[in-house]
């Protein structure tokens, strides 16, 4: 039996104040709201943290700068320029880095303790994930508008309508979405930030291994099918085709059907991850 | 208002039989716990007892094995969002967004709670001022010292002024001085009426704010009390005799077996320590004992317990051992 000496009986403690329960609406207000508020957070974290920012920006610049003017003379193309073949092909490749900073955070964020907080939080439980992936997505359009404007200097020039130039970057963007999904399923399941560099080795030569800075047919024969068969050659040539303005049916039918494939696969991964007792 | 059954009505915490596994691993093997409204309530057991287990439940982190609990009249499992709504939740690591600034963080987390904008911001004001951080609170986290860390956790902790409020281990880990401040931070709470369940290794900060305690070992809670409830039950008081030769503690523990059960051996300190009676006459006895056995004693103390005595009588082991960190720890440690 508990003998309290301390406190009065009942008389003492506040009356509890009815706990309403917050209508549907509220509920839908509040799962926005948060989302948001996380999103913000996490723009918030790019702008704070130069080395981010210089991941995102500087890096894919230096690599459009050096490849068009270093290795472009010796690249044989079928566009009036190199820099034209390689925009949409290195953008792709960009937004798919971008997709990488998505398990990074979310990597931070679950090692740091964090998590327990958010968790702890009278918010919907996935808005630590929607909130990472909106604020991913806004950071690679601005990041796909940056290296527009650096290509058009550079003499990159659109040869299709205004709806074409901008679904260009929007497939990009689209495309590494599932797999920000993927690598959200590893930032919530590796057990150190050194464990989450490793992913780097995935991605790097999958994005080589494609049409996105050298045609196919230069490609010795045995590498051709695997290029040709690599989902990137795939959403490259869309974006590409969309770049220049010419028939882009086929590649986007196929791009979607691989986004569509990817989703259906990460996006269970990611939830696992994030249930994951831990 | 749902109120599980069993719950009498001014209770902010009950927990009925509660048990949770990790595999074959059994971290909770059922642990009953009722805590009154508006108390600190001390969870004290050395690492790897259950303690953070139990919080992570009571804070729907995890869900339990079997078993039933609540918080603030909120079932863990059947209404964890309103649940979330009444708690605060300062864990083992301040769980602080480095690039935010303080003011920043609490404001966060206040609208996490769903607070209105302005305030949420006079909020995060207040406490910045109350944590004595208004010189940092525009500084990011990332800046902060250990201690202002700990303390910009507990503050985000308290934004939505909770009902109930965990604090898991909340001084691990800081220096003295920090830990002391933190304390002071805590008194006031407890002074505000904010139901505390707190968690803890060190007995003294046990004994310090708690005004129960429960002890917890191996999943179970296997006493209950007031630091002085608990104190009785070592039996009276206790002898702590350091020897001058380190080689005759155990022949020391041995003599000293005739005066109480369970006599405690600390190689370091070269002491050993018994709980005995009330009578202070015993003390000449144990100093004849002792001197017959050719035992060279450097210092003798006859003294009220401290709770570390306390676990010592109920467990048999020192509370802060580092040695029997078991099976049920490496679980516990791997999954925080």
């Amino acid at each position: 039996m508990t003998v309290a000496t301390h406190l009065e009986p009942t008389p003492a403690a506040p009356p509890r104040p009815p706990v309403e329960q917050p209508s549907t609406g509220t509920k839908l207000r509040w799962a926005v709201q948060d989302t948001l508020l996380m999103t913000r957070r996490n723009l918030l974290r790019y702008v704070r943290l130069p080395e981010n920012l210089m991941g995102v920006t500087v890096q894919p610049i230096m690599f459009l700068v050096l490849f068009t003017y270093v290795l472009g003379g010796a690249i044989r193309v079928t566009t009036p320029d190199y820099v034209t073949y390689l925009l949409p092909g290195i953008i792709v490749q960009t937004m798919l880095f971008g997709a990488m900073i998505t398990g990074f955070g979310l990597a931070q964020d679950q090692l740091s303790g964090l998590f327990e907080r958010y968790r702890s939080l009278p918010m919907a439980r996935s808005t630590v994930i929607t909130g990472r992936l909106l604020a991913d997505v806004i950071a690679n359009i601005f990041v796909a508008a940056l290296m527009i404007a650096v290509g058009v200097a550079m003499g990159f020039r659109f040869g299709g309508s205004v709806a074409e130039s901008l679904a260009m970057p929007a497939v990009a963007i689209l495309f590494a979405l599932p797999i920000s999904g993927f690598f959200a399923a590893v930032g919530l399941t590796v057990r150190s930030m050194e464990a989450m560099n490793t992913t780097f080795i995935v991605i790097f030569p999958l994005t080589f291994i494609s049409s996105a800075f050298v045609p196919v047919e230069s490609m010795p024969s045995w590498l051709q099918p695997i290029a040709d068969a690599n989902p990137f050659t795939i959403a490259v040539n869309a974006a590409r085709a969309l770049a220049l303005g010419e028939d882009a049916t086929g590649d986007l039918v196929r791009t979607g059907v691989w986004v569509t494939l990817l989703t259906v696969i990460a996006v269970p991964l990611a939830v696992r991850a994030y249930n994951r007792p831990r | 208002m749902p109120v599980p059954p069993g719950n009498s009505t001014d209770a902010a915490i009950v927990v009925r039989g509660l048990t949770k596994s990790y595999g074959k691993v059994a971290a909770l093997r059922g642990v009953d716990l009722e805590v009154e409204r508006g108390i600190v309530f001390g969870l004290l057991g050395p690492n790897g007892a259950g303690k953070t287990t139990l919080v992570r439940i009571l804070t729907t982190l995890q869900p339990p094995s079997s078993g039933s609990a609540s918080v603030a009249g909120f079932d863990v499992q059947r209404d964890a969002e309103a649940l979330r709504r009444s708690i605060g939740l300062a864990g083992q690591f301040a769980a602080v967004d480095d690039q935010l600034t303080g003011l920043e963080n609490l404001e966060l987390v206040a609208r996490f709670y769903h607070l209105p904008r302005v305030e949420a911001r006079r909020r995060a004001r207040s406490l910045i001022e109350r944590f004595d951080l208004v010189e940092a609170g525009d500084r990011r986290a990332i800046t902060y010292s250990g201690g202002m860390r700990r303390r910009l956790d507990l503050a985000a902790a308290l934004v939505a002024e909770p009902e109930v409020l965990f604090l898991d281990e909340p001084t691990t880990g800081l220096d003295p001085r920090s830990r002391l401040d933190l304390w002071v931070a805590i008194e006031e709470l407890a002074r505000g009426g904010t139901t505390v369940l707190l968690t803890t290794q060190y007995l003294e900060e046990a004994d310090r704010l708690a005004s129960r305690i429960a002890v917890v070992d191996h999943g179970l809670v296997i006493a209950e009390g007031t630091a002085s409830e608990l104190k009785e039950r070592v039996g009276g008081r206790v002898v702590a005799v350091q020897v001058v030769d380190a080689g005759q503690l155990d022949q020391t523990a041995a003599v000293l077996g005739r005066f109480g059960d369970n006599p405690h051996v600390d190689t370091a300190a070269h002491e050993v320590s018994v709980g005995v009676g009330q009578d202070a006459g015993v003390m000449a006895e144990v100093v004849r004992v002792l001197d017959n056995a050719g035992i060279a004693i450097a210092d003798l103390a006859f003294r009220q317990p401290s709770l570390d005595d306390v676990f010592l009588s109920l467990t048999g082991r020192a509370a802060e051992d580092a040695d029997f960190a078991d099976v049920t720890a490496a679980i516990e440690g791997g999954t925080r």
